[in-house]
C-alpha cells in the first residue's frame, strides 16, 4: 500500500514565461504533508502550469521546487516520483487496466508477480478489481479516471497531482468521483494538488483553496474562509455568487440602501464603493405591498435549487439575487412585491464604475 | 407508405450492391488477367504441354539469386532505417515542435515531386565517392531508397500518430518512471503498429519494385536483373516476375493479417476469480 505518511511540497517564487506573456509570476504555495490543496481560477490563470512545474513536464524560468526537503527543479519528470491524473482520459489503450497500474512499477524494476499483486490492490482501492482486464476503450470515462487515480498511486508517489480529473465527465459521475478522490487520499494520506476552475469542485473537496489570477495566489485558505472571507473583490466574484451594490463608505462601513455594513478592511477612505455582497446575506423580510423604499422590488425569478431557492429580485435600477430555503422562497413567486434585509455581515468593497446587474 | 418506403430503399440496396460487385469485378480483371497471362507464358512447354521449367531454371541464374537476396536486404535495411528516422522525429516534432511540423512534412513530401532521374543525377556523385572511400556495395542503395520511400511512410505514419494522444499518453508514462526510451518503445510504437505496418509495407514494395535508380547508379537489383534476364531468358524472367508480384502479395496478406489481429483475448473471467488478489473482490 502506498506511503502513508504525507510530505511536505513548497514552491517558491514560480516564474514561467511563454515569450513575453507571463503564466506564472512569482507563485509560492506550501502544501503540508497529507494536505490536499485545489488550485482555482480561471483559464489562463497560470494554476495548470504551477502544477506542470511541479511534475516537472515544463522547466520553470524561476523560482525552486522542493519536495519533503529536496530541491527538485531541476530533475525529469520520471525521476520526481510524483504520481499524475491527467484532464485528457490518459490510459494506455493498448493495456488493459492493471497492466496499465502496473506500468509505473514495472519502470521501477518490481517483479512480474509483485506488480500485478500491487496493481490489483490499487484497483480494489478504487474499486475497479473486476474491471483489470479491460481495455480504456471498453470503460467509461469515470472508470478510466478511476484506474487513472490507481495508476498514479501504485507508483507509490510522493505527491499526487491532478490536473481538472472530472472536467470531462458528466454531472453526476463528476460529484461522486470527487468525493471518491477525496476518499482515497485521506486513506493514502498523500499530499495532493488539485487544480480545476470549477470552484464547487475545490470548496468541497479541499482542506485549503488557492484562487489564482494572472499568474499570482490572490487567496489561499480554508474554502470556508475564502468564500465567507474573500480576500479581494476577484475571490469574491469568482468564488460563489455576489451581487454588486452601489454604496457609501461612512466610517470603516458601507451604506447601501439605507442599510449600515461593516467593511472587512474598515481603514478605507470615505465616498462611494461597490459592496460585494453574497446572496445568502440577502433575505425576504416580508412582503412589499405598495410601500416605496430602497430595498422593495419585484420578483423577476426563483431558480429551484433543492433545498434552496435563488429569487432575483429588481430594485428598479438594479436587481439583486437573494438565496433562500426553498419554503421560504415558494412564498413569493414572480411577479409578487418583497422588501429585502441585508444581513450585516462584513463584506468588501470595490471602488470601480458600478455594474448594473448582480453578477 | 412505410411498404413503399422499403421497396425504395430496398431497389437502392440492390443497385449498390450491383455496382460494387461490377467495380470489384472490374478491379479483378484490371489486375489479375496480366498475372494471369504472366503465369499462363512462364509455365508453356515448347509442346503447348505445362510445365515449370522455367521456374526451376531461376536458381541455374545465380546473377538472378543474388539480385533477388540484393533486393531482399535492401527493402530490410530500408524499412528499418526509415521507422528509425522517422519515427522519433515525428514523435518529438509533435511533442517539442510543433511548430517545426510543416516544414517536415515538406521536406519529407518533397521526393514526390522530384522525378526519380533527377533524383538519379544529384545522387551520382555522392554514389561515386561512396563507392571510392566506403563502399560499392549495392547495399548503400539504401541511402537514396529511404529519401524514396519517405512521403509514403511519412504519410502512413502522420495518420497512425494522429490517431492517439501522444503528448498526454507520453506525459503520463514520464510521470510513472519512464524514460524517453521507455515512451518510444512501450507505449507510442505499440499504440502506432498499425501505422508502422503500413509504412513497413510501402517502403518494401517500392524497393522491390524499384528500377531507375538503381538501373542509373549501376547497380543489379531484382528489377534490373528482370530486365536483363528478360531479354535472354523471357520465360525466366516472367517467372521471376510473377515470383515477386506473389511475395509483395502474400507479404500484404500477412501484414494485413498482423494488423487487423484482433487484441489480445481477455483472460477467462474464471482464472481471475481464482487468482487470490482479486478473490475477495468477488
Amino acid at each position: 500500500m502506498t506511503d502513508r505518511s504525507g510530505v511536505e511540497v513548497r514552491l517558491e517564487n514560480l516564474v514561467r514565461r511563454y515569450g513575453t506573456v507571463t503564466a506564472l509570476d512569482g507563485l509560492s504555495l506550501t502544501l503540508a504533508p497529507g494536505e490536499l490543496v485545489a488550485l482555482l481560477g480561471p483559464s489562463g490563470c497560470g494554476k495548470t502550469t504551477a502544477l506542470r512545474l511541479l511534475a516537472g513536464l515544463e522547466e520553470a524560468d524561476g523560482g525552486r521546487i522542493v519536495i519533503a526537503g529536496n530541491d527538485v527543479t531541476g530533475l525529469p519528470a520520471n525521476r520526481r516520483n510524483i504520481g499524475m491524473v491527467f484532464q485528457a482520459y490518459s490510459l494506455f489503450p493498448h493495456m488493459v487496466a492493471w497492466e496499465n497500474v502496473a506500468f509505473g512499477l514495472q519502470m521501477r524494476h518490481v517483479s512480474a508477480v509483485e506488480r500485478k499483486k500491487r496493481a490489483l490492490d490499487m484497483l480494489d482501492l478504487v474499486g475497479l478489481a473486476r474491471f483489470a482486464n479491460r481495455y480504456a476503450s471498453q470503460m467509461s470515462g469515470g472508470q478510466q479516471q478511476r484506474v487513472a487515480l490507481a495508476r498514479a498511486l501504485a507508483i507509490q508517489p510522493q505527491v499526487l497531482l491532478l490536473d481538472e480529473p472530472l472536467s470531462a465527465l458528466d454531472a453526476k459521475v463528476r460529484s461522486r468521483l470527487r468525493d471518491e478522490i477525496r476518499r482515497v487520499q485521506l486513506e493514502v494520506g498523500i499530499t495532493t494538488l488539485f487544480v480545476t476552475h470549477d470552484q464547487e469542485e475545490a470548496l468541497a473537496i479541499a482542506d485549503r483553496v488557492g484562487v489564482m489570477q494572472s499568474g499570482k495566489l490572490e487567496q489561499l485558505g480554508p474554502p470556508t474562509l475564502v468564500y465567507s472571507r474573500p480576500a479581494t473583490p476577484f475571490v469574491a466574484d469568482f468564488v460563489g455568487l455576489t451581487n454588486r451594490m452601489q454604496g457609501t463608505v461612512r466610517g470603516g462601513s458601507v451604506e447601501v440602501r439605507g442599510t449600515s455594513i461593516p467593511l472587512v478592511q474598515p481603514d478605507v477612505s470615505d465616498g462611494p464603493a461597490i459592496a460585494l455582497i453574497r446572496p445568502e446575506a440577502v433575505s425576504i423580510d416580508g412582503n412589499g405591498g405598495t410601500d416605496e423604499g430602497p430595498l422593495v422590488g419585484t420578483v423577476i425569478a426563483v431558480a429551484f435549487l433543492g433545498a434552496v431557492s435563488r429569487v432575483t429580485v429588481d430594485l428598479g435600477d438594479t436587481t439583486v439575487l437573494a438565496q433562500l430555503p426553498t419554503s421560504s422562497a415558494s412564498q413569493h413567486p414572480a411577479g409578487t412585491r418583497v422588501r429585502l434585509a441585508l444581513r450585516t455581515d462584513p463584506v468588501l468593497i470595490q471602488r470601480e464604475e458600478p455594474a448594473p446587474t448582480a453578477s | 407508405m412505410a411498404v413503399a418506403a422499403r421497396s425504395i430503399h430496398g431497389t437502392r440496396r440492390l443497385k449498390l450492391q450491383v455496382f460494387r460487385t461490377v467495380v470489384f469485378v472490374a478491379a479483378a480483371v484490371f489486375f489479375l488477367v496480366p498475372i494471369g497471362a504472366m503465369v499462363e507464358f512462364s509455365t508453356r512447354g515448347n509442346s503447348g504441354q505445362r510445365t515449370l521449367e522455367y521456374w526451376k531454371e531461376i536458381l541455374a541464374y545465380p546473377d538472378m539469386v543474388q539480385a533477388i537476396v540484393a533486393s531482399l536486404e535492401l527493402a530490410a535495411i530500408t524499412s528499418v532505417v526509415m521507422l528509425v528516422l522517422l519515427v522519433p522525429t515525428m514523435v518529438w516534432v509533435r511533442l517539442k515542435l510543433p511548430r517545426l511540423s510543416r516544414i517536415v512534412e515538406f521536406v519529407c513530401l518533397l521526393p514526390l515531386t522530384i522525378p526519380a532521374i533527377v533524383l538519379v543525377v544529384g545522387l551520382f556523385p555522392m554514389y561515386i565517392w561512396l563507392g571510392t572511400n566506403v563502399s560499392d556495395s549495392i547495399l548503400t542503395l539504401a541511402l537514396a531508397y529511404v529519401v524514396l520511400v519517405l512521403p509514403y511512410c511519412y504519410r502512413a505514419l502522420d495518420a497512425g500518430l494522429g490517431g492517439i494522444d501522444v503528448k498526454t499518453l507520453s506525459e503520463a508514462a514520464r510521470s510513472l518512471g519512464a524514460n524517453w526510451l521507455d515512451v518510444m518503445w512501450r507505449i507510442i510504437v505499440p499504440n502506432i503498429s498499425n501505422a508502422i505496418l503500413n509504412a513497413t509495407l510501402l517502403s518494401v514494395a517500392l524497393v522491390l519494385g524499384e528500377y531507375t535508380i538503381a538501373n542509373n547508379l549501376l547497380y543489379n537489383n531484382l528489377q534490373v536483373e528482370l530486365v536483363h534476364l528478360g531479354r535472354a531468358n523471357a520465360g525466366v524472367s516472367i517467372a521471376v516476375a510473377v515470383a515477386s508480384l506473389l511475395f509483395a502479395f502474400v507479404l500484404l496478406v500477412v501484414l494485413a493479417f498482423i494488423g487487423a489481429r484482433p487484441r489480445r483475448m481477455h483472460r477467462d473471467p474464471v482464472a481471475m476469480l481464482a487468482s487470490p488478489a482479486v478473490s475477495s473482490q468477488k
